[in-house]
Order: structure tokens, then C-alpha cells, then sequence
């Protein structure tokens, strides 16, 4: 729908509008390992990240019958081949990287967002008719329903009618939340009033699922809600954000309704900084068509 | 009809076959999201115990969908051998528990059973039975097909080599395949799962990999995992199919949601015996889980036991040479946890068994289930223990296409070794030949995929 070049100008244009008008940008932090100097007969262990990736796509096969060719092999796929055994199981190395990889996920899923990331962005906390964590793995309804706490609460502090409405939920990672938000919100809210467009009052919600879109739109009445949510995280990448998009989301609609950007992360993703901007031209298109999802692309077909 | 009994002194009525059956069930979180699953332990304690008084016949007669509204129900009872129904018919669930644990009751004469048996009674004697009954049942009940290769011999567990790639890139999946066989995983099939459902790129994948099987002379064959209507055009185009592929669903509105009918799987078994490459007889390959119609809102208020077991009748029809329970792949709103994933993958074993059909286990969990590496590992130990004909083989158990778990191309040679198990027989030899496996083990050559680069 965008392509390349048209993004980075975008980019571009949208970092310099934040420098302008003052805002914090965020840097993206350096990775690495001290080499602490240690007395002589001290036991040191201090070790690289084995989660980097050229310690992921380290050959292990002992003696292959043909070194050159095992790596063309390894380098033509993302899968974990030449991981080696011992015996016929994994060597430990490759044992202990799955379980890294496997551990930030469930770090991630049973994770809490952070309270200095909401606050920093003054989002005030609301949740879903789910109880807790264990309920919300098994019952994705309650997730796409507001409590009456919270239909309340929102009716209370939210702007009605805004253009564009922004929501960020937990989903399936915390993680997601804590290491992008931070990122993506200032672009999105910059690049939006520099379209022109009034912003609603943001608000984080717990436990929720994209469905969730529907309940809110019934108390806000934007014009297109935008929902930051946390992806079910996979093998090694536990902080995947999602922004779901929809017009005039109300219940009853469905995926078919929406519009969605997803593996929004630093890590082998879309960086949350063009994310955000991304985003910023999808809310203008489906304003200037009244429309999103299968509408929009039918509309947007319709145009050329 | 009158389902009731009282335990402890409280008295628990049903008020239907369906409704004892789902409360029978082994908890599962997909039972209590329909909302059919019993409100507590006694009850489902109470709903077995009437369960194991019912005859045979009132399954027969009370299906979970009506005979009249769903063509699954139809096959099903239709392929009833009538002859052994009638011995049969009058047995209660209890007693049928325990004819088929008999020390008496040999895997013929259960067989022959087999062939009288609808998904309710297959379903419901399995409520009764323990995870060790599973284990033992399953393991005395023996199923034979063949390919190219033979499964389903005492003492041996296959493994389906699963070389998935993200965008179905030829090259990275011809490496993961050379990975795979290099630890002796291929012997079921050398089975992708596509990306890309087009007739162009699932041709190319079965090029590829029918020209690794011939250029090794392995003896065994190759499937592309896509809808079928897609490999029937593809197979028709020319494209070297060994196995045909289906997901099935248990109801004929989730078997729609599927995009197939029964009409549309008979014409496509007569494909694949027109065109499919291998020897045979056995040409089809299947794929089920629980829960898979609920989540296609093709449920019935039936139990997901229920819905799987006629899932294999269904099978039966076509003879598969193999079947598959993607047992935790659906997520924990079906099955919550690995207590509830290691129950559904014995269930499932024991039930593809008793109805006749070659099956295995894609023992595997999703990240938001409660389950790791280790209950997969635990899981793949009862299954091979109960005879479990093959499992899944993905580098290090992580499906770079499917983001889930399941089990690594280590692990068939690990349980093999582990209990005295053999690759399929023919597949055994190859390896043995070409000098990959000695005396039951890896040899030094193996896991290393350059092997097979000298050819």
C-alpha cells in the first residue's frame, strides 16, 4: 500500500516535526558485555548474548562431510539446522538457547505493562470483564468486553467524537507494550495533529483483545480507533507489537472491518518509529474514504 | 429415556445422550467455552457412571448431529457392517472398557469390532478409560498400511520430516529436508506445509522434494499439506503427489468451513488413485485436533471428544495411510493446559486405533498454552510407549512457518534409542545402507545435512 521511499520520507518527515516541537526521541540503546579485568585464578565467566545473531547461526555439526556446503545450507533458511547433538539429542548450547527463546515468551504473556510506561504517556488504566490471566487464555470473549468500571470510567474522563481515537492494550505480551510504546505513540499523536486531526484521550486497557475496538467506539464515537495490542508471542521475538485500526468500529464488526500493521518490534520487525507513521497515513485514508478494511481496499481500488 | 443416578447421595439426571457424553468428558477448557462440560467433579463422575450402563445401540441411534442434517453423521453410519452390530449392540460402554483390556481380546478380534463402531461409541468407551488404559489399548491394536514404505508394524515409530520455510523458499526447505533425513526423520512422509496455496508453488515443492527421494532412492513419499482441491490440480497438471492431504472436521458445517464436503473428499481419494506415484494401496493423509469445530462454530453442542472420534470415522472411508492429531496447536481456550493437551494426544491415539485407522501425533503446544518443552518430551514418551505410529520431525521442535512448538528432528532417534524402537522397516534399511544408523543408533555421519550433498 506504501513503498519504501514514500516511507522514509514520511519517517522523515514526521522525526523532524517531534525535534521541532520539542519532543523526547527516543535512542536506541547499545548492546554489550563488560570485560571486567579480574585477579589471576578467579573464576570468570562473562559471556556474549547467545540470543545475537551471529551466535544463533553458529555451526555445531561436528566434522561435516562438507563444511562449505553445511553452511550455504544453514544460510538458506531462517529454521535452526546445523544445531549438532550429542548422542541423538541437542548439544547445550542449542538446548538452553530454545529455552531462553521459549522463557521470554511466557515472561512476556504472564508479564504486567509497566506502570512508568503508562504514566509517561498519561494513560489511565481500565479493564475487561476478565478476571485474571488464567481466564483470559481461556475465554477471548470477556476480553473483547469492557467491565461497567470501566464503561464508566471512560465515559467520565474520555473527549467524545474525536477523529481518531487512540487505545493500547496488554494482549498476549507485555513486553510488546514496555519495549515500543514509548516508540511509536509520540509519532503517531504528532503525526496525526499535524494532519489536522483532534486526538481523543488515550487509555490503556487490561486483559483485552482487538475485539475490544467495538465496546469502546460505543462510548467514544471517533471516527477511526487505533488499538496497540501485544501479538501471541512466537519462538525468540516475545515483544511483537500490533495496531489494529478500524472506522467507526461498533459491535458486530469483525477482522473483515479492519486494517492491521503487525510485528511492529526492534527485533526483525517493523521498527516502531515508521510503524507510527505508517499508521498516520492508513487513519488518513480511512477518513478520506469513511471507510477500512475490505471497504477501504475496495474504495481505495475504486480511486485508481 | 431416563439418564440419572445418585452418588453420595445426590441424585444427577441428563437430559440427553449428548448432553451425558459431553459431561463424561475429561475436563477440557473447550467443553466448558461451549458450556456443555459438567459443573463439577461428581457430576462428571456421576454422568461415567450412567455412561457405562448405556448399550451400544442407544449410541448408534442418538449421534450428536442427527442422521438427517449431517453427511458426517450419514458416512458413518452408514459403513456400519451390520453383521457384527448385531453382536454387538447390546454391550454397555463398561463392558466394552473392558472386552477390549481383556487379555482375551486380541487386536483381530478388535479390529473386526472396528468395523461396527460409530464415533459415539468410539468416543464413549474412551471416557472411561484411564491414561493407562489408553496406553495399553492403543498399543495392542495394530494397524498396517503402506505407501511406498509400511507403518504400522510392533516395535517401530515413524516420523514425518516437516521442512516448513516462511515464504516456501525451494532452496531453504530442500535444506531442512536434507537436515531432517540426515536424523532419520522422512520415514512417514516428507510433508510441507505451504505458504502459498498456489497450484505453481506446491508443483514446485513436490519436484523438489520427489527428486531428493529419487536421487537418494528413499523409500518413502512426499506431500504439500494445501487444500486439496489445490493438489488435485496439481497432480492433474503433472505434479508428483505421494500422499494427498486434508484437514477434516468432525461435522459437516465445520467440514464446510473447510472448504470440503464428503461428495468433494470421495472424488478426491479417486484422484489420488488415478494419479498419486507411490505403490500404495494407501494414498491419503489426514489431519484433525479437538476443538477444531468449535472454533469453526461447527460444534453442534457436541463435545470435542465426540467431534474427533467421527473425524476418524470419516477417515476410514478412504483408507488413509496415515493420520495425524495436531493435538496443542488450536490453543489453550480447547485444551488449557499439558495436563489437558497429554490426555487429548493418548485420547486421540487409542481412538484413530480402535476405529481402524494408522495414527499419529503432532505432539506440540502454542506459547500461550501452559506447556513447554518438557511436557512435549513427556507427551512423546507415553505416545511411542502406546504404540503411537508416528510423531512430528521440525528443526529443534521450533516450525518456522507455523510459530509452535513440537517435536525436534531429535527426538524420533532419541525415543528410539530409548525404547528399542525402529524406523519404518524399509526406511531402517535405507538408513542402515547408506550408513546413517548401526545396531538401533545414529552413527557418527548422522545430523549432519552436507551428507547429502554429494549426490
Amino acid at each position: 500500500m506504501i513503498d519504501n521511499t514514500q516511507l522514509e520520507q514520511l519517517v522523515a518527515r514526521v522525526l523532524a516535526e517531534l525535534k521541532e516541537s520539542g519532543a523526547n526521541v527516543p535512542a536506541k540503546s547499545a548492546n554489550g558485555y563488560s570485560t571486567l579485568p579480574a585477579k589471576e585464578g578467579d573464576l570468570v565467566i562473562d559471556l556474549p548474548d547467545p540470543t545475537e545473531e551471529s551466535m544463533r547461526r553458529r555451526i555445531m555439526v561436528e566434522n561435516p562431510a562438507d563444511a562449505e556446503g553445511l553452511r550455504n545450507l544453514c544460510a538458506a533458511t531462517t529454521a535452526r539446522l546445523g544445531v549438532g547433538r550429542a548422542g541423538p539429542r541437542p548439544k547445550t548450547a542449542q538446548a538452553l538457547l530454545f529455552k531462553a527463546d521459549h522463557g521470554v515468551t511466557q515472561d512476556a504473556i504472564y508479564g504486567v505493562v509497566s506502570e512508568e510506561v503508562k504514566d509517561d504517556l498519561n494513560l489511565f488504566t481500565v479493564t475487561t470483564r476478565v478476571a485474571d490471566r488464567g481466564e483470559y487464555l481461556l475465554r477471548p470473549d470477556l476480553g473483547r468486553l469492557l467491565s461497567d468500571e470501566a464503561k464508566k470510567t471512560i465515559a467520565e474522563k474520555c473527549t467524545k467524537g474525536p477523529d481518531v481515537q487512540i487505545c493500547v492494550g496488554d494482549g498476549l505480551s507485555a513486553a510488546a507494550i514496555d519495549n515500543n510504546l514509548r516508540e511509536i505513540y509520540p509519532v503517531l499523536e504528532q503525526g496525526l495533529k499535524s494532519a489536522g486531526l483532534t486526538v481523543g484521550t488515550p487509555f490503556f486497557i487490561e486483559n483485552a483483545r482487538v475485539g475490544i475496538m467495538n465496546d469502546v467506539n460505543t462510548i467514544i464515537g471517533a471516527r477511526v480507533l487505533v488499538i496497540l495490542i501485544g501479538e501471541r508471542p512466537g519462538l525468540g521475538i516475545a515483544d511483537a507489537m500490533s495496531a489494529y485500526l478500524g472506522y467507526d468500529p461498533q459491535p458486530g464488526k469483525t477482522d473483515a472491518d479492519r486494517d492491521l500493521l503487525c510485528m511492529i518490534t526492534t527485533h526483525g520487525g517493523t521498527n516502531p518509529l515508521e510503524a507510527g507513521a505508517y499508521v498516520v497515513e492508513l487513519i488518513k485514508r480511512m477518513i478520506k474514504h469513511s471507510a477500512s478494511g475490505v471497504k477501504l481496499r475496495e474504495a481505495m481500488g475504486e480511486d485508481q | 429415556m431416563l439418564l440419572r443416578t445418585k452418588l453420595f447421595g445426590t441424585t444427577y439426571e441428563f437430559g440427553s445422550v449428548k448432553e451425558l457424553l459431553a459431561k463424561a468428558n475429561e475436563e477440557k477448557s473447550g467443553d466448558q467455552q461451549a458450556g456443555i462440560a459438567a459443573e463439577s467433579n461428581a457430576e462428571r463422575v456421576a454422568a461415567r457412571l450412567v455412561l457405562a450402563e448405556v448399550p451400544l445401540s442407544v449410541l448408534r441411534e442418538n449421534p450428536v448431529v442427527p442422521y438427517d442434517e449431517d453427511e458426517v453423521t450419514r458416512a458413518i453410519d452408514d459403513a456400519v457392517n451390520e453383521t457384527v452390530y448385531e453382536e454387538i449392540k447390546g454391550w454397555k460402554v463398561g463392558d466394552f472398557r473392558e472386552w477390549i483390556l481383556s487379555n482375551d481380546t486380541t487386536s483381530a478380534m478388535i479390529r473386526r469390532v472396528s468395523n461396527a463402531l460409530t464415533g459415539e461409541m468410539v468416543a464413549g468407551v474412551t471416557k472411561l478409560m484411564s491414561n493407562l488404559d489408553l496406553i495399553l489399548a492403543g498399543r495392542k491394536i495394530r494397524v498396517e498400511t503402506h505407501c511406498s514404505n509400511t507403518m504400522g508394524r510392533p516395535g517401530t515409530l515413524g516420523s514425518r520430516n516437516q521442512p516448513n520455510h516462511p515464504t516456501d523458499s525451494v532452496e531453504g526447505i530442500r535444506a531442512t529436508v536434507l537436515e531432517g533425513l540426515s536424523y532419520g526423520s522422512g520415514d512417514s512422509v516428507i510433508g510441507i506445509n505451504p505458504a502459498d496455496d498456489s497450484v505453481g508453488s506446491v508443483s514446485r515443492l513436490l519436484e523438489m522434494t520427489k527428486k531428493i527421494i529419487d536421487d537418494w532412492e528413499i523409500p518413502t513419499q512426499n506431500c504439500v499439506l494445501a487444500h486439496v482441491t489445490t493438489q488435485v490440480e496439481a497432480m492433474k497438471r503433472g505434479a508428483p503427489v505421494g500422499l494427498l492431504f486434508q484437514s477434516l472436521a468432525g461435522s459437516q458445517k465445520a467440514m464446510d468451513s473447510f472448504g470440503i464436503s464428503v461428495g468433494l473428499m470421495d472424488d478426491a481419494y479417486e484422484q489420488a488413485k488415478k494419479y498419486a506415484w507411490p505403490t500404495g494401496p494407501n494414498y491419503m493423509y489426514f489431519e484433525t485436533g479437538q476443538g477444531a469445530e468449535l472454533s469453526a462454530d461447527g460444534h453442534n453442542g457436541a463435545d470435542q471428544l465426540c467431534l474427533e472420534a467421527r473425524c476418524y470415522g470419516l477417515a476410514k472411508r478412504y483408507y488413509p495411510y496415515q493420520v495425524n492429531t495436531v493435538v496443542g496447536f488450536i490453543g489453550p481456550e480447547y485444551l488449557y493446559d499439558s495436563r489437558q493437551i497429554a490426555r487429548a494426544g493418548l485420547e486421540d491415539h487409542f481412538m484413530g486405533k480402535l476405529t481402524g485407522i494408522q495414527m499419529g501425533c503432532d505432539v506440540c503446544y502454542t506459547n500461550h498454552a501452559v506447556a513447554d518443552q518438557n511436557d512435549n518430551e513427556n507427551l512423546s514418551v507415553l505416545l511411542a510407549s502406546a504404540g503411537c505410529s508416528f510423531i512430528m520431525g521440525v528443526p529443534m521442535g521450533d516450525d518456522a512457518m507455523l510459530s509452535y512448538q513440537t517435536t525436534s528432528y531429535h527426538d524420533a532417534p532419541s525415543l528410539r534409542q530409548a525404547l528399542g524402537l525402529h524406523p519404518l522397516p524399509e526406511f531402517e534399511e535405507w538408513m542402515t545402507e547408506i550408513g546413517l544408523w548401526k545396531n538401533g543408533q545414529l552413527t557418527d555421519k548422522a545430523g549432519d545435512a552436507s551428507f547429502f550433498l554429494k549426490r
